[in-house]
């Protein structure tokens, strides 16, 4: 690890030479040594609870089913050896294949959808629409906070009535309501900190707007749609309640309600199948979502504090 | 691009003044403005707007998924279900699990921030471990729980076990197992663990991001000024981040209010309805239960703590404004 210590700051086996270290008194240097043991156990409190049930799970995904339901074994041991047979019962026997080709179409048309829509909307809030752009921000962000319990019931009728029950495209047609709000607010704040002058330079140059956006804003906001892509891809696959309410026949369900309802069924658990069908899923989510996390904060604090 | 490292003369064309209307249609503002902003404004007018109105036309109705035609019933749903001794439950239920989960974030998160704040090794997969609850889609995290806390199998029986209090005759004996998920009051504290579990992550990384907004003048003039680490914490940081952490609150209040998926999956509202909360019984209700109106009259009970949650993040807008 590359943590900077700041010079001055006494660490142990630092290197004569690499930090300066001042004369150690023994009692400030007892002080300190409690308080980075402090420091090292609530880290280690917060990171074993919030891991606790991802480790089981990983963990469990190798097990035999011999070794799993014997209770006479060490739970928390390989009595025997590792083996891969669930992962491979996963896609061999079950339709996680499909709920994985399901969940990958919804996010593909939910993000086009929510590209296309959300930023050019946050571009006409900061720069076309004068003062009020701002305030109509927040609002649309606030719609964001609308949640999917709220209007699952109405929400299904409208889905009938678009032909849409019972099909994945339902969930392409719903879930920008929450992806559009989330993500104009966030390329708000792209938009915000990209100058004037570009446009204007390229307007001045003989580019229509339009022209001038396309050539100049675009280019220079790519990693504020990325970031977009991101978010719409990670609310999607976090989706659960419209998703419940929607789709009833397993061919068309995602992996949120498709392991939740279809590798569940009664008391036959194939709980390493199981495991796997979440954490093939779950980790790589996590994840994406870890290294953009920043984004999502600064958009959460309504770009208050710079994440 | 050329277009902006090169430097042809200035022409007269400043903000203040629009395009002449001479120029081409896609070069006004005024009509260039709404026409990008109009597909987001329809869609969220038609699929949560319209929904929003339906959902209301619905509880006083008495549609259900056989006649969905609306005849209007007045408060008849209302009261149904407010007789209802379920509904109370679920409604109890889920005050308790929102405000004594928060309650719980609003320590663990403060801690969680200062940790995630300081220097340590291992600072980075830390990070990523205790950020995992919020990364991971819900249903596939109450997933891994619904593992943890099995009947049989769950390796916190096993520790238990192990270290003496779980069996017979020790202090949760005589069971071999605690069946988490079976008896009323350990499936609601499962339930609260797991909310305080998930939303801690989002309303550290919040406070994190504020603690990084106070100027270290700040710390240092308080050194200076002799006052040690933990008061320099208690009145120093804290008091400054109070907006912040009610912002981190906010969301863990509405999240935890309105989530369905941890009961659903979790206990699907047993034993005995025990668990129920507000958006479980409106699904049960509502859509296994057939009966629409009552399900949609359920569900707007979840509508007040949105108004508050939204005049809240008002005010905090309107006060980074004027900053």
């Amino acid at each position: 690890m590359s943590t900077p210590h700041p010079a001055g700051e006494w660490r142990p086996g630092a290197k004569s030479g690499e930090t300066w270290a001042p004369e150690i008194d023994p009692h400030m240097r007892a002080k300190h040594v409690a308080k980075r043991g402090l420091l090292y156990s609530v880290a280690t409190f917060f990171a074993v609870f919030a891991a606790l049930p991802f480790a089981w799970m990983v963990f469990t995904i190798f097990k035999t089913n011999q070794d799993l339901y014997n209770s006479k074994n060490n739970p928390f041991l390989y009595n025997d050896p590792p083996t891969l047979d669930n992962v491979r019962l996963l896609f061999r026997d079950t339709k996680y294949p499909t709920f994985l080709w399901n969940t990958l179409i919804v996010s593909i048309g939910v993000v086009i959808i929510t590209v296309v829509i959300a930023v050019p909307a946050a571009y006409a809030l900061t720069r076309l629409v004068g003062g009020w752009g701002e305030g109509l921000g927040i609002a649309i962000f606030m719609v964001y906070l609308i949640p999917p319990t709220l209007l699952f019931i109405p929400m299904t009728r409208t889905v009938a009535e678009l032909g849409l029950k019972n099909s994945k495209w339902s969930m392409v047609l719903v879930y920008p309501t929450f992806t559009i709000p989330f993500c104009v607010w966030l390329m708000l704040g792209f938009f915000k900190s990209i100058p004037w002058d570009i446009e204007e330079q390229a307007m001045i140059d003989g580019y229509s707007r339009l022209g001038a956006i396309w050539k100049a804003v675009i280019p220079l906001s790519l990693p504020g749609i990325l970031t977009v892509i991101v978010f719409s891809t990670a609310l999607t696959l976090h989706e659960f309640v419209y998703a419940l309410a929607f789709v009833t026949s397993s061919d068309q369900k995602t992996i949120s309600i498709g392991v939740t309802t279809e590798l569940v069924r009664g008391d036959v658990f194939f709980w390493q199948s199981l495991m796997a069908a979440a954490a093939i899923v779950a980790i790589p989510v996590a994840l994406l979502y870890t290294l953009f996390l920043d984004k999502f904060v600064a958009g959460f604090t309504l770009g208050a504090v710079k994440g | 691009m050329n277009a902006v490292t090169t430097t042809p003369p200035r022409i007269p064309w400043t903000n203040d003044e629009p395009p002449a209307q001479g120029r081409y249609l896609r070069d006004n503002t005024r009509v260039l403005g709404p026409v990008l902003l109009l597909p987001a404004i329809v869609y969220i007018v038609a699929l949560v707007g319209i929904p929003f109105a339906l959902a209301i036309a619905y509880a006083f109705s008495d549609a259900s998924v056989g006649d969905q035609s609306l005849n209007w019933v007045g408060l008849r749903n209302f009261r149904a279900i407010w007789g209802d001794a379920t509904f109370q439950m679920a409604l109890r239920n889920t005050i308790y699990f929102t405000f004594v989960s928060q309650a719980v974030v609003i320590v663990f998160a403060s801690v969680l921030a200062i940790v995630l704040d300081s220097d340590f090794h291992g600072k980075r997969l830390v990070r990523f471990l205790v950020l995992l609850p919020w990364t991971t889609p819900i249903a596939l995290a109450v997933i891994a729980w619904l593992w943890t806390l099995d009947s049989v199998y769950s390796p916190l029986d096993a520790i238990l076990r192990y270290v003496g209090l779980l069996g017979p005759g020790t202090y949760f004996g005589p069971g071999k197992s605690m069946l988490w998920l079976a008896k009323p009051d350990l499936a609601r504290l499962s339930i609260l663990m797991i909310h305080v579990w998930r939303t801690t992550p989002l309303a550290a990384v919040i406070v994190l991001a504020g603690l990084a907004g106070i100027p270290k003048e700040l710390n240092e003039a308080a050194a200076i000024d002799g006052a040690s680490e933990a008061r320099q914490i208690f009145l120093v940081r804290i008091p400054l981040l109070l907006p912040i952490l009610a912002v981190a609150v906010l969301y863990g209040v509405v999240f935890t209010f309105t989530d369905m998926a941890v009961v659903y999956i979790l206990t699907r509202g047993g034993p005995m309805d025990t668990t129920q909360v507000l958006s479980s019984w409106a699904f049960f209700k509502g859509v296994e239960g057939t009966n629409l109106a009552q399900g949609a009259a359920i569900a707007l009970f979840l509508f007040p703590i949105l108004v508050a949650a939204a005049i809240v993040m008002l005010r905090f807008a309107k006060r980074t404004e004027t900053v």
